[in-house]
């Protein structure tokens, strides 16, 4: 019963710390583009251009 | 080409659209100011396939001055560009050098889509709830008791509770909306189911009771919200990929002022009495009347004629025709609210039929289906209290029956079907609206094409060229490279291989034909007689026709026909043998129409109609009661396609015509028709299916309910089977294999490896 009192907030706080990541992700604007984000892993960006035209 | 995935959806494999690149005046007007100087336009590329592609454009565009930033995304097929100053860069014609062709798009006010984020968010915070409370169900059911379960099911509360509010919002508020205009569907029994069975665990929590439902309720929850979401995404896909074809209606026209001044306006401030010029290639916003130039007009989109007209001086003209050969200017007579476009549009709302009335599968098993659970779960209880007299155990087991009985099944059985499907028609390249649509194709015995860009392509093909001389055939080629006629664009076609003719110089006179001089003689390609008036010197051999002369002496001749749509036979066979009957209404002459017809075996035609006579011809069908499809893809026919029981178009149609039609299909081949028929039928039976699975599920369960032998983990464990059952039985659909779709596969290829090399 002990045991329980603290790690139920932990398993709950791992859980809901998942959720919140995801939503963030959501809210950044990671799940508006799934295709591209396939793709551009393959892109070599070596001369910065990458970084250049990211427009967030 | 290794580097487009087979898998990835081959939307927008559409070629050849005829239409100008849009201006940069209009790529202005379509951008969105974001402040400082700063400007953002949306333009769709079709084209883009791979990681290589996006680099190649961005690369490409980053490079341009005044260019800030161009971000390409794949999923949409879109790229953003950020620019500064007043001078637009030239994206389009970057582009179009890389081999891509571009589509404006209009850049909208908040690209964010809304209800897909809520969808999400609701889906994520579900399945965290659900995760969570499984868990602690998990220990509670293997034999945690007395303060222990208590405070699991204190937990649980705290967990559903939240989620419950934040993620059932969806489905109260679709309830509520329900019930409050006396309507019934699905979210009512979910609704109810839900809160009542979190209300019954609350109390049981609070009294230190055995069985708590958070589980269920919140895992209902989470598997409605699953369907849901990939049912919006299905339509958002279908939607966002048809917005990002070519716009063919015309965004604004340059108007010429009193005092010799130039202006590029956007439509709505055109005004009567302004004169615009019309520069060949450019569609004509409003309806007007020609003061200067003559020109051809391929009037296809408005009025179903396939040949074009030729104009003069002080002819009418409508809005959405598009100025082939010379440039003209024009007055208005109308305002873009007054004008053929907006008549039409009032036509088409006027004419909203069948469609309204239509109430969803779903809808109509729930206005069954709910009433019946309710009145089972309200009966169990009265006998229960009628038996026992304890009013505690008699709720316990009505929520019981009203968890077991929630259709979860029956919500899933519906759209997941028509999510299998629509993304099967999507590999076909073909857009489904909305569900419903799949439900009404279903249901169809009659179909009724148009004429023009529908059974035809619009565009002429020449039949006798094996009849001419090659010499001449290759001569004339060579001087209708220079036009944008339609019949120039068919001779064209039979340029010699070897090289283009040299002519000392071509000269295109708009409404005549094209001229040129080669070698002291000189040539001309045009109508037979179009330069009587200016020459006195041609011989009469008959009417019409379009012939090549030397010198004033006829050498060649050419006979052109509107070259059909691919596949238009094999796809009319097909409806034929799917027990359709056929018909098709035109607004162009009754011998083109009959030629059409006997080539097709379309069954009966309808020539020279009206917008509105279409609408009748279609109305007088459905009060002889047939359910009928209508195809069709000009101005003319978009209040026939809001006024049939479902409708299709392709992707040339007329902007509106496409936000009016049910499907619209985006390859050159009519057998996506019958293929959508085909694939709505399979699904409506699977839907039937679907929903007796999860009848007879409840016909099994129900009694145990009844009788009170429902514990939270058979609650649990049936309503996840039942889901599943539902689901695996949905994706059946995939594995069926039709002629129609392979053979639309067979003919698709050659397109998409053209596409491909472009793309490259």
């Amino acid at each position: 019963m002990t045991t329980l009192v603290y790690l139920i907030p932990v398993a709950l706080f791992l859980g809901a710390l998942g959720l919140s990541g995801f939503l963030w992700a959501l809210r950044s604007g990671q799940y508006e583009d799934l295709d591209g984000a396939a793709e551009r892993i393959l892109i070599d960006s070596d001369d910065g251009a990458e970084n250049a035209t990211r427009s967030k | 080409m290794s580097c487009c995935a087979p898998g990835a959806e081959m939307a927008l494999d559409m070629v050849s659209v005829t239409s100008a690149l849009p201006s940069s005046q209009e790529i202005k007007l379509a951008s969105r100011s974001l402040g400082d100087d700063l400007h953002q336009t949306e333009l769709s590329i079709p084209a883009v396939r791979c990681g290589a592609c996006i680099q190649t454009i961005e690369t490409a565009l980053g490079k341009l001055d005044h260019v800030e930033a161009a971000r390409v995304n794949l999923s949409t097929r879109r790229v953003s560009i950020r620019w500064r100053g007043d001078d637009v860069p030239p994206f389009v014609a970057i582009l179009g050098r890389l081999g891509y062709q571009t589509h404006l798009f209009e850049a909208d006010t908040d690209t964010k889509d809304k209800t897909l984020s809520e969808l999400i968010r609701a889906v994520a915070v579900a399945g965290f709830a659900a995760g969570n409370i499984m868990l602690l169900s998990v220990s509670v059911w293997s034999g945690a008791e007395g303060a222990t379960r208590d405070l699991f099911h204190w937990v649980s509360a705290l967990i559903a509770i939240p989620a419950l509010a934040f993620a059932g919002g969806i489905f109260f508020r679709s309830a509520w909306n329900a019930l409050r205009h006396g309507r019934m569907n699905m979210d009512v029994p979910i609704a109810v189911g839900v809160s009542l069975a979190c209300a019954m665990s609350l109390y049981e929590t609070i009294t230190h009771g055995d069985h708590a439902y958070f589980d269920a309720s919140v895992s209902l929850l989470f598997f409605l919200l699953i369907g849901r979401t990939l049912d919006h995404v299905m339509r958002e896909r279908a939607r966002t990929a048809v917005k990002g074809l070519s716009q063919l209606a015309a965004r604004g026209a340059i108007v010429l002022r009193a005092d010799g001044a130039r202006d590029y306006l956007p439509v709505s401030e055109i005004e009567p009495g302004m004169q615009l010029l019309i520069a060949a290639g450019e569609r004509i916003p409003v309806d007007g009347k020609i003061i200067r130039g003559a020109s051809d007009l391929d009037c296809s989109l408005v009025s179903g004629e396939s040949t074009p007209r030729n104009v003069a001086p002080g002819e009418p003209v409508q809005a959405g025709v598009l100025n082939l050969t010379g440039s003209l200017t024009i007055k208005a007579t109308a305002d873009a609210k007054d004008s053929f476009l907006a008549e039409m549009v009032r036509l088409m709302e006027a004419a909203e039929g069948g469609r309204a009335h239509y109430r969803r599968i779903a809808d109509r098993v729930s206005a069954l289906y709910a009433p019946v659970v309710h009145l089972t779960a309200f009966v169990t209880f009265l006998g229960w209290m009628a038996v026992t007299g304890d009013w505690h155990r008699a709720i316990t087991i009505a929520i019981a029956v009203l968890i077991i009985t929630c259709p979860c099944a029956l919500g899933l059985a519906v759209p997941i079907v028509q999510v299998v499907a629509a993304r099967r028609l999507f590999e076909h390249g073909i857009m489904v609206k909305d569900g419903s649509a799949m439900e009404r194709l279903a249901t169809i015995d009659t179909a009724v094409f148009d004429k023009t860009g529908t059974l035809t392509l619009g565009q002429p093909r020449l039949v006798n060229a094996s009849s001419i001389d090659p010499a001449m055939l290759a001569i004339a080629a060579g001087m209708a490279v220079h036009s944008r006629h339609p019949f120039s664009k068919a001779i064209a076609g039979f340029a010699a291989p070897g090289g283009q003719h040299k002519f000392d110089a071509v000269t295109e006179q708009p409404g005549f034909g094209i001229e040129a001089a080669a070698a002291g003689s000189t040539w001309r390609l045009g109508r037979r007689g179009g330069w009587k008036a200016r020459t006195g010197r041609e011989g009469r051999h008959g009417y019409g026709g379009t012939v090549l002369t030397k010198d004033g002496i006829i050498v060649a001749t050419f006979d052109f026909e509107d070259a059909l749509r691919v596949d238009a036979r094999a796809a009319i066979d097909q409806l034929h043998n799917a027990g359709m009957c056929v018909e098709m209404l035109s607004g162009d002459t009754a011998k083109a129409c009959a030629e059409v017809a006997d080539g097709l075996g379309v069954d009966d035609f309808v020539p020279c109609l009206l917008p509105s006579g279409k609408v009748e011809r279609i109305e007088r069908l459905a009060r002889d009661g047939h359910k009928v499809l209508m195809v069709g893809d000009g101005l003319n026919d978009t209040p026939a396609l809001s006024a049939a029981h479902v409708s299709i178009a392709p992707a040339t149609a007329a902007d509106i015509g496409r936000n009016a039609a049910d499907f619209v299909f985006l390859r050159e081949s009519l057998l996506a028709v019958p293929l959508a028929v085909d694939v709505s039928r399979k699904a409506g039976s699977l839907i039937r299916q679907n929903i007796t699975i999860a009848i007879v599920y409840n016909a099994v369960a129900v009694p145990i309910a009844i009788l009170g032998h429902v514990t939270p983990l058979i609650a649990a464990v049936a309503m996840s089977a039942s889901s599943l059952l539902v689901v695996g039985n949905a994706m059946r659909l995939q594995g069926f294999a039709t002629g129609a779709s392979s053979a639309i596969a067979r003919q698709d290829r050659p397109a998409r490896a053209g596409a491909l090399a472009q793309s490259s």
